[in-house]
């Protein structure tokens, strides 16, 4: 499937391997309009305004009701809606109902689709590739070459197929998937590879499961994750804003039933995973890779023979304040965040939901939605009733605490319970600890006020 | 972009491996201009400075004899994790222009090219022997020379490296990347064309009306 597509793409062959690429989609947000400064210094123009969509999520503040930034956040987001409406780029803004998670909208309204490449200035694009595009996150300065060119200098990744066969056990997420695979391959472990997710777990999955899966690809050290698309993926396109429609989607279509790779495809790297033996799943150090089964107990570094890995558990262990050997389900935490682009769709919220229903968080809460869509359809089925209910908060969409660039922080020795992505020191507001999981976890842990294995609640 | 060709300059070693990009520079710092003066002081900045201001001493970048460190001999999957440039904006701001690992973040080992910063992957034993022989001898001098593709330890013994022949030439000439592809305008507008042809749909219908 990756060749497929990196095939349709190449524009021109460079020396050394490198190709340019081109690209289908652009998403653009308010922490990449430098990149709009520096182009418009140059004299440039964005080459395909009609390939280019903008939202503002990184900044925007998310407290209920409406966000009042600061002045410097104002400035970003007023920056973004000047640049785009010069350039004649699609802007989601503050006040509408579609903006969002830059990765939670691309799809909602369609412009993710099959069979393309799509790029943005964010390391969790790689959230796109669940519809079978290839889709991977770009700097700064790329930001610039594709508004500039609508192209990239790429050189061709190692392909690694990861298939999880098997049927999922019940209170067992997309989440736990993605965290047991970076606890199998490493953080780095997909460093220079393109991923392909394949197996029965991965076919049975909606669109909002997988592209949980696909967005922690990064964590996983690969750019780009991708799925297959099948019948499902059709589905969820169809009628969406910006899908195609007519006789534009049965041309896509057809394309579309090429992609999934050939039975013969070769890839550089397999690696097996059986979704039965995957449990509900807890980070407990600094690194995604740092994932273990909540019946599982704090590790131990004297058990660990390599030095230096020895050294970073020992770090790791000493940032969280955790001791070896205690069960990991008798953490305490302080705080609980539902959201990210790994974790904020509506059947995150629904699955957080179940658990929360008919009881009450111990510990303060937060929701917050990926998009006012998402919004919008969670309070159409009574979901932000049953939080606010259960004394959680239901914020604005935004990115908020997974990357705490709009001053949503966690404070100093906290420990959060989070559905987002990185549990890196200082993620979630400096000597802010943060353990990663599903949503179904991070509810099991706000009504108990500890780490928590959901299936003890629904039992 | 200022170009690579060779340098000679003290080579600081950071051991932990994983160093994601948030520990680099902070979520809080992104909105900052990299052009402020005090740039360079938002590297690494919660494990280089305590909570007043003061550095923590055993943080390596605060030991006098790494200080004026241009070289950074770094461990696995050093500058993972997060996409922003401000992670190489802030190691070039402090006078880092070549990073040394066995594996780097792809997004950032790409970011690093766009900035003048050379990227060098060695063998990861390599890469623990130059960290150790840097521990040994605290202020220790490396040369990394681009156009030979080879690394000299201080004991004088020399590690070829391998780098992309498109990444290296545009490094030694500090080329603008923007610059050479708008050169291939006419290739970008054949495949335009043809694309058009060929996936018309890929053109999402103006406003989703």
């Amino acid at each position: 499937m990756f060749e497929k597509i990196w095939a349709r793409h190449v524009v021109a062959e460079g020396p050394g391997g490198h190709v340019l690429l081109y690209v289908d989609r652009h998403l653009l947000h308010e922490g990449t309009t430098a990149a709009f400064t520096r182009l418009a210094r140059s004299g440039r123009r964005v080459r395909r305004p009609d390939l280019s969509f903008a939202t503002a999520d990184h900044y925007v503040r998310t407290a209920p009701g409406s966000p009042t930034p600061d002045d410097e956040i104002r400035n970003m987001v007023e920056s973004l809606a000047r640049h785009t409406a010069l350039q004649g780029v699609v802007y989601f803004g503050v006040g509408d109902a579609r903006r969002g998670i830059v990765h939670v909208i691309g799809p909602e309204q369609g412009l993710t689709v099959p069979g393309i490449t799509l790029v943005c200035g964010d390391s969790h694009t790689a959230t796109h590739g669940a519809f079978g595009a290839l889709a991977f996150g770009i700097g700064s300065s790329e930001v610039e070459h594709v508004m500039a060119t609508q192209t990239l200098w790429q050189k061709r990744p190692r392909t690694m197929r990861i298939t999880v066969d098997g049927r999922l056990a019940p209170g067992v997420e997309a989440k736990d998937v993605i965290l047991a695979i970076i606890a199998t391959i490493g953080a780095g472990g997909g460093v220079g590879h393109a991923i392909e997710y394949a197996g029965a777990a991965i076919r049975a999955m909606s669109m909002d499961e997988r592209m949980t899966v696909c967005n922690m690809s990064i964590e996983g050290g690969a750019r780009a994750g991708m799925i297959a698309p099948d019948d499902t993926t059709f589905a969820y396109i169809e009628g969406r804003p910006f899908a195609p429609r007519g006789r534009a989607r049965q041309q896509a279509l057809a394309y579309w039933k090429t992609l999934p790779s050939d039975p013969a495809a070769v890839f550089d790297r397999e690696v097996q995973l059986a979704a039965d033996e995957i449990a509900p799943t807890v980070t407990w150090g600094t690194s995604p890779q740092d994932a273990l089964p909540i019946t599982a107990r704090v590790p131990d570094p004297a058990t660990v023979g390599d030095a230096g890995r020895r050294e970073s558990m020992a770090r790791a262990l000493a940032y969280m304040g955790l001791r070896s050997g205690t069960p990991l389900s008798e953490i305490p935490v302080n705080r609980v965040f539902i959201g990210s682009c790994t974790n904020s769709r509506l059947d995150d919220l629904r699955a957080a939901a179940r658990v929360v229903k008919g009881r009450r968080a111990v510990v303060p809460a937060w929701v917050v939605p990926g998009s006012g869509l998402i919004k919008r359809a969670a309070e159409q089925e009574g979901l932000d009733r049953i939080f606010l209910e259960a004394g959680f908060e239901w914020r604005e969409a935004g990115c908020s605490m997974c990357v705490g660039m709009n001053g949503e922080t966690a404070r100093e020795s906290e420990r959060v319970a989070s559905t987002s992505n990185r549990n890196f020191e200082g993620r979630q507001g400096k000597g802010a600890r943060t353990h990663l999981m599903s949503p179904a976890m991070a509810a099991a842990a706000a009504v108990t006020g500890r780490l928590t294995d959901v299936r003890t609640l629904h039992a | 972009m200022q170009p690579f060709t060779r340098l000679t300059a003290i080579a600081v070693p950071i051991d932990l491996p994983n160093v994601d990009t948030d520990r680099i520079i902070p979520a809080r710092f992104l909105r900052r201009d990299k052009d402020v003066p005090e740039y360079a002081s938002f590297l690494f900045h919660d494990v280089r400075f305590n909570a007043d201001g003061s550095e923590k001493a055993e943080f390596v970048l605060n030991q006098r004899p790494y200080r004026g460190a241009r070289i950074v001999v770094a461990a696995e999957n050093f500058g993972c994790g997060s996409s922003r440039e401000a992670a190489v904006w802030v190691l070039a701001a402090y006078g880092v222009r070549a990073v040394i690992a066995p594996s780097l973040g792809d997004i950032f080992h790409q970011n690093c090219f766009k900035n003048g910063v050379l990227p060098v992957i060695l063998r990861a034993d390599v890469v623990a022997g130059l960290r150790a022989q840097l521990h040994a001898q605290p202020g220790a001098s490396l040369t990394v020379d681009l156009q030979s593709q080879t690394v000299a330890a201080p004991g004088g013994a020399s590690h070829r490296f391998e780098v992309d022949p498109f990444r290296k030439e545009m490094l030694l000439a500090g080329r603008d990347e923007i610059g050479l592809t708008l050169g291939f305008e006419t290739k970008i507008r054949e495949f335009e064309a043809r694309h058009a042809r060929e996936m018309a749909w890929v053109v999402p219908p103006r406003a989703g009306a």
